[in-house]
């Protein structure tokens, strides 16, 4: 159950203030830090970046920062072009990746950045995943089928292949379930819109035979029905996707079915 | 659990608990290779962990665009045998032509099994796989054209790295996720005995003990200062071989993908010219017509990045500093690069501010792929020189994928051509691990030491406090790279680079970590990582002088041409870490192929 508020070792101060760069161009960043090592409250510090010595996105920023200013500053990062989905964080109040936004687009003189909302803290911009992962392993992400397996493909139209379009593309970044209020609130019984994407995703895969059965999974008051369409998902996708959607059709397949 | 070695050593009064796991295969890096053989070796029933520094789905395989070759002859006439043909020449005939037969006849069954666990391929009207054309593949051996890269739009890796951990969990994996491997554990007799790691998320240390260890960590491009190559790929394993007094084949043979996105790096697929893209220079002149008359924007990688970089030398580069060069998509029809190149378009936008369909994207060599890695046979078995024998197979451990240097790319890869040897070479190792290994077989004690090694090498990182930060440390090292180990070599910029590469590992020395915590130490991540990537850097930079010909992707102005009588050999090169000192050594290049139904590709000059 969500609360309302923080409990007391999870109410932030303020941190530190880092040396302030010479240069005509710098910007400044507000950003979440905590490490459970050391016992103290969460904090937030205070960095400088010259933008003249660092690259256009928030990432970059990060890297510059962790490289010249204070390498404990904690973040997970990989392919830096938006397809591995690590850099997943809150940046000016929605969630995305740091790697795909630019520093201008934050239009702001203080740019504030913390972890994805409602998860457990590993520490600093380090959320704890484990439970959104298991949520996505619980749609059975694999393609399920019933007829012999042919030699060669399984054929499919291109008008089929078209409706994975939007779908597919999810690099599980978690940005869009942890934006979600209802996930907040329900969060161990409501699978997200990320699993939920997944789960329509193998739905509507002309190749998967095993409908039915997927459907039954997520006919659950919760798994499912905890949707509310409040669609800050589809905002705040870093991909453009829109799980909203996704979940409305999974509710439709289960009027239709019924009818 | 716990069997011996309880008496964690005591690291600066300090004891490191170790907790103690037995499998029969642990398999190090969750990419492509490394989910294939997992999956495989769950398959067959072996007890099987996989442990990995990133979740899966964040391992770089996620970033191939293109696609993945296997001659399934969906768009057109196909044969194995064409694709064996490019892949040997693509090769520039340094590739062994035993383990190229068994990689291209594996090919197309890898495709479809990916396939039926669901890869969204796109599609051809007929419903089969769509397949591309792409740099070096060609029909009834360099004749026409072929359309071999099966392609899920521009996103294939991605859709097939989430398809594979999607079987994984399927297959019940066990996943060790975020988890740093240390250190390979190596008994008296040179057998690997399992790995040692460190779980980011406590700090903890875990022992693998297992029958077979499977290297799949993927490539050292951060080697470089600019790199396709996510930050990740630190070649983890690669070290670890090298520090396991083992050596590594082939290293001076670094791609550079020659359409990385000026200034950020950023891939931008091969695939892009494959369906119909085309460079231009300062003049607006196509000029790969003048350097590849036949194959064109499609030429072989290596030669394409050379050609730019002639143009750019040349005084023809585009752009304010006349240092890059230009991409050209804007003559497509808007719906063919929605439907088949959505990715980069979407990259163009944010890292060039490009919008393809109008303008073209200005783009740099890149480093994207390293040919050299662990020396195995088509089975994923390590390989060392021993007695004479080139080809003694080092038992316990097995590399796959750009780990591996099997060595099907030889002296350099065929685009869509590293996607298949990952699931194809996955998949054999899988095989081999079902084959020899027992499942659930009783495993003698490790040795009392197993762990000392690894532990001492953390312990002395951990509490470094030296002055130079490492990142200062690393920029050094990816900046003398960068000059001095590019796509064109003089003997005298690699003399210079050697001198410089060895003064940054030395300074290594003075390396100073700030983070002191246990949970999820990234300061000191980075250090281990930079202390694996200084290693191979000194090892290719060594090679790549020592090798006075040109072949594939090393290009030595001083020696402009191929040298088959000296150098139609593999180098292996050997680092003693302790005396900073690099060995090097050769095998030969296999001269046979696997079955009688293809004689060997003779070397005849490499024209595009």
């Amino acid at each position: 159950m969500a609360q309302f508020n923080l409990p007391k070792n999870s109410q932030y101060t303020e941190g530190k203030t880092w040396p302030r760069p010479a240069g005509q161009n710098v910007q400044e960043f507000r950003i979440y830090r905590w490490n459970q090592d050391d016992g103290a409250n969460p904090r937030i510090d205070t960095y400088y970046v010259d933008r003249d010595d660092c690259g256009p996105m928030v990432l970059d920023a990060l890297l510059w920062i962790k490289n010249k200013i204070d390498p404990t500053l904690t973040f997970r990062r990989s392919c830096r072009e938006g397809i591995c989905g690590s850099c997943a964080m809150n940046i000016m109040g929605q969630n995305t990746l740091a790697c795909t936004l630019g520093i201008d687009d934050c239009q702001s003189g203080q740019i504030k950045i913390y972890p994805l909302p409602h998860m457990p803290v590993l520490k600093d911009l380090v959320p704890d995943l484990t439970a959104f992962f298991a949520q996505h392993a619980a749609i059975e992400p694999w393609l399920q089928t019933e007829s012999p397996t042919p030699e060669k493909e399984w054929r499919q139209t291109p008008e089929d292949r078209t409706r994975l379009d939007g779908l597919y593309e999810c690099i599980l970044c978690a940005c869009c379930t942890t934006s979600c209020p209802s996930y907040w609130w329900n969060g161990d019984r409501f699978l997200g819109p990320a699993a939920l994407l997944q789960a329509y995703r193998w739905l509507i895969d002309s190749r998967d035979e095993h409908t039915g059965e997927r459907l039954d999974t997520l006919h659950d008051p919760f798994r499912l029905y905890r949707c509310h369409t409040i669609m800050n998902c589809a905002n705040t996708c870093p991909k453009g996707l829109n799980p909203a959607k996704a979940i409305a059709e999974i509710k439709k397949m289960m009027i239709a079915r019924e009818v | 659990m716990a069997t011996n070695g309880t008496a964690a050593p005591a690291q600066n009064g300090k004891a490191y608990p170790i907790i103690d796991h037995t499998f029969d295969v642990v398999i190090v890096g969750a990419g492509g290779a490394g989910l294939r053989a997992t999956v495989g070796c769950s398959q067959a029933g072996l007890r099987t962990a996989c442990i990995t520094k990133v979740f899966p789905t964040r391992s770089h395989t996620v970033a191939a665009q293109g696609g993945i070759s296997a001659s399934l002859g969906n768009m057109g006439p196909d044969d194995w045998r064409w694709h064996m043909y490019d892949t040997v020449k693509g090769s520039d005939w340094l590739g062994d032509q035993d383990a190229i037969e068994y990689l291209v006849r594996n090919a197309p069954a890898a495709v479809y099994e990916l396939e039926h666990w669901g890869v969204p391929f796109s599609r051809t009207a007929e419903g089969k796989i769509y397949q591309r054309p792409f740099g070096g593949m060609t029909t009834e051996y360099g004749k026409g054209t072929a359309q071999r890269t099966c392609a899920a739009a521009d996103r294939t890796g991605h859709a097939m790295l989430h398809t594979l951990y999607g079987q994984a969990v399927k297959a019940k994996t066990e996943f060790f996720i975020e988890y740093f491997a240390l250190d390979l554990i190596m008994d008296e007799e040179g057998r690997c005995r399992g790995v040692i790691a460190l779980d980011q998320a406590t700090g903890e240390i875990h022992r693998f003990r297992a029958a077979t260890t499977v290297l799949a960590t993927g490539g050292y491009g951060r080697a470089y200062f600019s790199a396709t190559s996510a930050h990740t790929c630190t070649g983890d394993g690669n070290a670890m071989v090298l520090r396991a007094g083992l050596a590594l084949e082939d290293m001076e043979f670094v791609q550079f993908h020659p359409t990385g996105i000026y200034g950020a790096g950023c891939l931008i697929t091969e695939g892009s010219r494959g369906e119909g893209g085309y460079l231009t220079n300062s003049e607006g002149e196509r000029f790969m017509e003048r350097y590849a008359p036949s194959a064109k924007d499609l030429a072989s990688r290596d030669v394409v990045s050379r050609s730019m970089t002639m143009e750019i030398r040349g005084g023809r580069g585009v752009g304010k500093n006349k240092d890059h060069i230009f991409l050209h998509l804007d003559h497509l029809d808007p719906k063919i690069l929605h439907e088949r190149l959505p990715g980069i378009s979407e990259s163009a936008k944010i890292f060039a501010g490009v919008d393809v369909t109008k303008e073209p994207i200005p783009v740099i060599p890149t480093v994207h792929y390293n040919m050299g890695g662990i020396p195995t046979n088509y089975h994923g078995e390590v390989l060392t020189l021993k007695d004479g024998n080139p080809d003694h197979v080092v038992p316990g451990l097995m590399a796959i994928g750009e780990a591996a240097c099997v060595s099907v790319h030889g002296a350099n890869r065929l685009g869509s051509n590293s996607l298949i040897d990952l699931v194809v070479f996955g998949r054999a190792a899988g095989l081999r691990c079902a084959e020899i290994v027992e499942a659930g077989a009783r495993q003698p004690d490790l040795p009392a030491d197993s762990a000392d090694r690894a532990l001492a090498r953390l312990d002395r990182f951990r509490y470094a406090d030296g002055a130079t930060p490492t990142a200062e440390l690393r920029l050094e090292m990816q900046k003398t790279m960068q000059n001095n180990c590019a796509v064109f070599r003089t003997g005298e910029v690699l003399e210079e680079g050697k001198g410089l590469i060895h003064k940054v590992w030395a300074g290594s020395e003075d390396v100073g970590v700030t983070d002191r915590s246990l949970v999820w130490n990234t300061d000191l991540l980075e250090t281990l990582e930079f202390d694996n990537l200084i290693g191979q850097a000194v090892v290719t930079m060594e090679s790549a002088a020592n090798r006075t010909e040109s072949r594939g992707a090393h290009a030595r102005e001083d020696f402009p041409d191929r040298d088959d009588k000296q150098w139609m050999k593999h180098t292996l090169a050997w680092l003693d870490p302790d005396a900073r000192k690099v060995a090097i050594d050769y095998r030969p290049v296999h001269t046979y192929t696997m079955s009688n139904d293809i004689s060997y590709i003779e070397p005849k000059a490499r024209v595009y």
